[in-house]
């Protein structure tokens, strides 16, 4: 992978008041993602961060941040939602597992679906939805990636710094290692 | 990208600084097909900073590649009441293609014929591999360039650097 000098920061610190967060907050390193439920890149770094975290347990962090690319994923933005809607009901990190796990088919009817399977409530979920109760949060999430220097789908921060490099397991986890 | 590479492009500043057009300097006008029977050139956009975004290839194998990134953040580009063009020595019918399949809303135009004679103009060809650096250059409304990059080859360079010169022509240049 490439490697650029130039060090890019995250321009929205970590906030734990409107993150999706994983892990404690004094945790001594901090992995944050701008993903995208409809990228198929985004589908292959699932695995990989769960093995992540699994291999660093309480020493990470893991953020996640919306990055929906909807002129090429025409479900990334109604995914998005869905997993926003299903935060309102406390179950965010669920459906966006659940999202990643059936990155195949995220149509609306299997949106609901999923919502279901969760166990959230499907009228309150609908409405968010219909409403487009949290279509500001995920814009204030994807500008906050351009103003960071997210280049793609999925981008990485480390401690607030734009990570360049492969996110291949074993790169990933050296690299996170180094940071304690 | 190899280590080899990286390294000759972690000195990218260096290397571009040879030949890139500078800002202060007037934008070299071209006309350029962006489709089969339609044509593009700068000076139409006179009145409006101009993001020009010279780019290696169609179709490169990343989601969110730079002109799909560059279209989702379009909006933003327009609240500056900026214009985007793409440009590369791909020919219209590979554009035409790349355009619909990432459902494209600007421009991309065609450097084909005389190949990469625009990006000559701008110092911004690759004579080694035949294609278009990862140049951007921001326009001001009168035609001067007011920022130029070259990103190395294989990095998309987001659209933050983008913003920052917009908002620096903004401000310096009042709305009229």
């Amino acid at each position: 992978m490439s490697v650029k000098e130039e060090i890019i920061k995250l321009t929205l610190p970590v906030n734990s008041n409107r993150d999706h967060i994983q892990g404690p907050s004094a945790a001594p390193v901090t992995l944050l993602e701008y993903g995208d439920y409809q990228c198929p890149y985004c589908g292959q770094a699932y695995p990989i961060i769960k093995q992540v975290q699994k291999h660093l347990g309480n020493k990470l962090r893991f953020v996640f941040r919306n990055f929906p690319i909807t002129q090429i994923h025409p479900h990334a933005q109604h995914a998005a939602e869905s997993a926003e809607s299903a935060a309102a009901q406390n179950k965010f990190w669920e459906m966006h597992d659940h999202l990643y796990e059936h990155q195949q088919a995220l149509d609306d009817n299997h949106l609901e679906k999923y919502a279901g399977e969760l166990g959230l409530d499907l009228t309150r979920f609908n409405h968010d939805r219909s409403s487009h109760a949290h279509t500001q949060r995920i814009r204030e999430d994807f500008l906050s990636g351009v103003r960071s220097g997210v280049n793609g789908t999925p981008t990485f921060y480390i401690n607030g710094m734009r990570y360049n490099d492969s996110w291949d397991l074993e790169t990933l986890l050296k690299t996170l290692r180094s940071k304690f | 990208m190899s280590e080899e590479t990286s390294q000759q492009q972690s000195s990218q500043q260096l290397q571009s600084s040879s030949s890139i057009l500078k800002p202060g300097t007037p934008a070299p006008n071209f006309t350029l097909r962006s489709t089969p029977d339609q044509s593009v050139s700068l000076s139409q956009f006179r009145g409006h900073p101009t993001i020009l975004a010279f780019y290696p290839a169609d179709f490169s194998p990343v989601c969110g590649d730079q002109m799909a990134l560059y279209n989702e953040i379009l909006p933003e580009f327009q609240r500056f009441n900026a214009e985007l063009v793409g440009v590369s020595v791909d020919g219209v019918w590979s554009h035409l293609a790349f355009s619909k399949d990432r459902n494209l809303h600007f421009p991309i135009l065609s450097d084909f014929e005389p190949k990469g004679e625009v990006a000559k103009k701008y110092g911004v060809y690759r004579k080694q591999d035949g294609m278009t650096e990862r140049a951007l250059f921001v326009i001001d409304s009168n035609g001067i360039i007011q920022w130029s990059y070259v990103s190395p080859i294989g990095v998309n360079p987001g659209a933050e650097g983008i913003l920052k010169a917009l908002e620096s022509i903004t401000i310096s240049e009042p709305k009229k």
